[in-house]
């Protein structure tokens, strides 16, 4: 039965990445491909945060420093040395917030709850003022545009099939991750903590694993959103970014592996069609996450499944 | 014979109360002994100290002639030291067969394992469900644990620690709130889990016939220290005991 | 550095050290009596902010009575919170997270109506007529002001002391933090303490934020900042502690007040740099008592 469902995913997994593989062939937009570029990014930065929140039960609020980190290390790169180092940069980009992880992240795990997520949200912060007041190594408040991705990268549609790959693999690793002994570890770091040490098991090695994992899955997608957006920006460093992620997970259900991806994809496409016409996006997310925590907090996606299950029973109790 | 727990002169104190006051005892290969005593005699204070969960103020715990004290519970747990808790302590939201699987795997080393499948680990699977037949709750294996009656999540509790091949496995209070009836199961099932398992077992109960039934060796926590240790037998007639401890229930 | 420089940053060091525990000890209250983070609890003292600059407007009260109306305003807007929304998930499995994101919520609302109301231009607040001077002390000269703020924040502590020690209300609430059930079960309205405690905790935050008002320029999204220096101080003093708070924003006003002084540019990553320091060698804060190890 479990085999059965582990195949189901990937089966999904595929349907997805085919449905993405064939938008490019519909002609759209040079918008409407960036439009999908950024439900593909954020949807792995969701699904990343997801494997730290949803499975492990670690809310992290400082996300977007990983994320912002492996867009910098894109933008810093090419800024100081030359468009030729989009990739070296993307690759530093990810050695680095794997370092970061591990330095913030081994301070991080003696704390849990509450603090957790409020040293997250620290640190998160301490990097973006930093970013944001190293003007003449980061250009601040003004970002750093025109990073055109070298070569063949930079033609739009080669990108969007480089993002789409990277995505996917990032996202396949992550679902073969959560089926695995692993996967259930951290499951089980997150129902029972104090089981796992009569396990023989260490709940802060297997947290501060999870942190980095998705730390470094973070960085790739914050470093392939700086080239679908050709630039960068300190907001990326920003706290609101962390809360956007979040909100998608739960928007999206956090009980459900693919739930945080759905989120993200429905928070993009309703930025697209509302956020041009408003100032008061925040307003909106704000009122958006309160009905999902008050009245849906298992998310689209888990609430969908519990009516479905409801369905079939209350159909099942009408037949016999 | 070396001795598989040797405790001596243990103490513990909660701020100004002695839980565990001077208590030292050993325990050999293949024993099943049972530690008895009032509610807050210290019992499970005990069996936290010996398992690493909290740090005695002094003295020393000994497990199969190595010095255990103040290691943390994962590293003793992997010496070979198994525990069932008290308050039932399971992963609520997996399986039966993943609670069960996931002590398998931890044995193995295989826990950590971050791509194949968990079901294809064909060795822990398979002890896993050996476990779950012995224990009786192989036809609720593919249901979540939090689903179980109490007395199956009790036994799920001793399953996980049964997955990881102890060679001493501590029991916090096997049959509590259990019925009669599924209290003699559970006895029966204990003392065929030592035999089949090849466990040296110390269990903490309050049911007599349950202690007196399948201990060998039965031990009397009083007020935080060893108020005394024998047979049944012994115990049954020891006077101090039976106006500490026996005295209250038999009145 | 000659020493009335050094007295001037410390006495400024003080000013900020009695604003930050004015807000962080909102904070630790209702965690440490309800067990509830409120993440939004900065976006009260913004609150605060803006009902003492209204009050001033439109009612042309006179600046104390706008420090009353801003309390009150910015404890009724908290109890309401408390009482329509938060109450709804108490209980719940992972309350803890689920918390945090709903008091995120209040956080994106509470700016955006700010922001619809009163505009996201920077409004600012005169300081009382009788406080616009300056006082002598030997040989250094300080804001009437500041001083000012430091005699009433020692006086918020010792009120709070007493309440918290001496009163009966005062000892219901610390008992709510060590057993809800148990006091129910004594007839105590748990339910209705929370709602109190929670008006009280952000009562706090409004009336910081409207002492802080003449000192600081009033702009929405203010309440951020102001949250992750509460955060700040009661990591470093241990969550729930009051008396840790009032340590924790000691320590970091006057890190903060040399920090400005001297690399202004910086001031604000140094005050991480505490937080980090204390992280290291203290994760459970400074003055959190030992706690049994458990794993
Ligand atoms: N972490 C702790 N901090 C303070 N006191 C504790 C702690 N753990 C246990 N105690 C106290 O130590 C005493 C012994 O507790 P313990 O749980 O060991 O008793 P027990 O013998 O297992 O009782 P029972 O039969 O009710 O399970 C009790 O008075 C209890 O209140
Ligand atoms: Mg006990």
């Amino acid at each position: 039965m479990q085999e059965k469902k582990s195949y189901l995913s990937e089966v999904f997994l595929f349907v997805v990445v085919a449905a993405f593989a064939a938008v490019p062939l519909l002609r759209p937009s040079s918008y409407q491909i960036m439009l999908a570029s950024h439900i593909l990014v954020w949807g792995l930065f969701a699904v990343a945060f997801n494997m730290l929140w949803g499975v492990t039960g670690m809310l992290s609020f400082g996300q977007a420093l990983y994320f912002g980190l492996g867009g910098y290390g894109v933008g810093l790169m090419m800024k100081h040395l030359g468009e030729v180092w989009f990739l070296p940069g993307m690759i530093t980009g990810l050695i680095a917030a794997a370092i970061l992880a591990v330095l913030i992240g081994l301070l991080i795990i003696r704390v849990s709850g509450v603090f957790f997520t409020v040293l997250t949200l620290a640190f998160g912060q301490l990097a973006w003022q930093i970013c944001f007041r190293w003007y003449h190594f980061t250009g601040g408040d003004d970002g750093i545009q025109n990073l055109i991705p070298p070569g063949i990268l930079g033609n739009r549609i080669v990108y969007y099939y480089f993002t789409l790959a990277l995505v996917a693999v990032s996202i396949w690793l992550l679902l073969r991750l959560s089926q695995s002994p692993m996967g259930v570890l951290l499951r089980c770091v997150r129902q029972n903590p104090n089981r796992v040490p009569f396990l023989g098991l260490s709940v802060r090695y297997s947290q501060l694993r999870i942190y980095v994992i998705s730390s470094l899955f973070s960085a790739l997608a914050g470093s392939l959103a700086a080239g679908v957006d050709n630039s960068i920006h300190t907001d990326m460093l920003y706290w609101t970014t962390s809360g956007e992620v979040i909100l998608m997970s739960v928007l999206g259900g956090i009980g459900q592996f693919f739930g945080p991806f759905i989120g993200a994809a429905a928070i993009i496409v309703i930025q697209d069609v509302v956020g041009a016409k408003t100032e008061y996006w925040p307003l909106i997310i704000g009122l958006v996450m309160m009905v999902m925590v008050l009245v849906f907090p298992r998310g689209v996606v888990g609430e969908a499944q519990a009516l479905r299950l409801w369905l079939k029973s209350s159909r099942r109790s009408d037949g016999g | 014979m070396q001795p598989v727990l040797e405790l001596k002169n243990l103490n513990k104190a909660f701020g100004g109360l002695r839980v565990t006051n001077d208590v030292g005892f050993t325990v050999m290969p293949g024993d099943i002994t049972a530690i008895i005593g009032p509610n807050g005699a210290g019992k499970t204070t005990l069996f936290n100290q010996i398992t690493g969960h909290l740090v005695p103020d002094s003295g020393c715990v000994l497990f199969r002639g190595e010095d255990i004290t103040g290691m943390a519970p994962q590293s003793i747990v992997a010496k070979g030291m198994g525990r069932a808790f008290q308050v039932t302590s399971i992963f609520p939201e997996e399986t039966v067969l993943e609670n069960v699987r996931m002590a398998c795997l931890a044995r193995r080393n295989e826990a950590r394992r971050p791509f194949r499948n968990v079901s294809t680990f064909k060795q822990a699977t398979d002890d896993a469900y050996a476990i779950l037949e012995s224990i009786g709750l192989a036809q609720y294996a593919e249901r979540a644990a939090y689903e179980l009656a109490h007395g199956d999540q009790k036994l799920l509790d001793i399953g996980i620690a049964l997955g990881l091949q102890p060679t001493l496995l501590l029991l916090d209070e096997p049959t509590s709130g259990m019925s009669p009836d599924e209290r003699q199961l559970t006895r029966d099932l204990i003392v065929r889990l030592w035999k089949e398992f090849n466990l040296t077992m110390v269990f903490i109960e309050h049911d007599m016939d349950t202690v007196f039934g399948i201990a060998q060796i039965v031990r009397v926590l009083h007020l935080g220290h060893l108020l005394a240790e024998g047979t049944p037998d012994e115990i049954r007639n020891n006077p101090e005991v039976i106006t500490a401890y026996l005295g209250e229930e038999v009145q | 550095m000659d020493l009335s420089f050094i007295l001037v940053q410390l006495v400024s060091g003080l000013t900020m050290a009695t604003l930050l525990f004015l807000v962080a000890s909102g904070l630790t209250l209702i965690f440490g009596v309800g067990n509830v983070f409120n993440f939004a609890h900065g976006s009260f003292y913004m609150l605060g902010a803006y009902f003492a600059f209204q009050a001033v407007a439109t009612l042309q009260t006179n600046f104390w009575v706008a420090l009353l109306i801003a309390a009150l305003g910015a404890g009724l807007l908290g109890m309401c919170a408390e009482f329509l929304f938060l109450r709804r998930i108490y209980g719940r499995t992972e309350e803890g997270g689920f918390q945090i994101l709903l008091t995120y919520s209040f956080i994106l609302v509470i700016d955006d109506i700010v922001k619809i109301i009163w505009g996201t231009e920077y409004k600012s607040l005169l300081r009382p007529a009788g406080l616009r001077g300056s006082v002598e002390l030997g040989s250094i000269t300080l804001p009437t002001y500041n001083v000012m703020i430091i005699v009433i924040g020692l006086a918020v502590v010792l009120l709070a002391w007493l309440i918290l020690s001496r009163t009966r209300p005062g000892r219901i609430a610390r008992a709510t933090a060590l057993d809800r059930e148990m006091l129910s079960a004594m007839g105590v309205n748990v339910p209705l303490t929370m709602t109190l405690v929670f008006g009280i905790a952000t009562a706090l935050g409004g009336f910081a934020g409207a002492l802080a008002a003449p000192l600081r320029s009033v702009t929405p999204g203010a309440g951020i900042e102001v949250i992750i220096d509460s955060l700040i101080v009661v990591v470093i003093g241990g969550m729930g502690n009051f008396w840790g708070a009032w340590l924790g924003a000691l320590i970091l006003g006057e890190v903060m007040a040399f920090a400005v002084a001297i690399v202004p540019e910086w001031a604000s990553v140094v005050s991480y740099v505490v937080m980090v320091l204390t992280l290291i060698f203290k994760p459970e804060g400074l003055f959190a008592p030992r706690q049994t190890r458990t794993v």
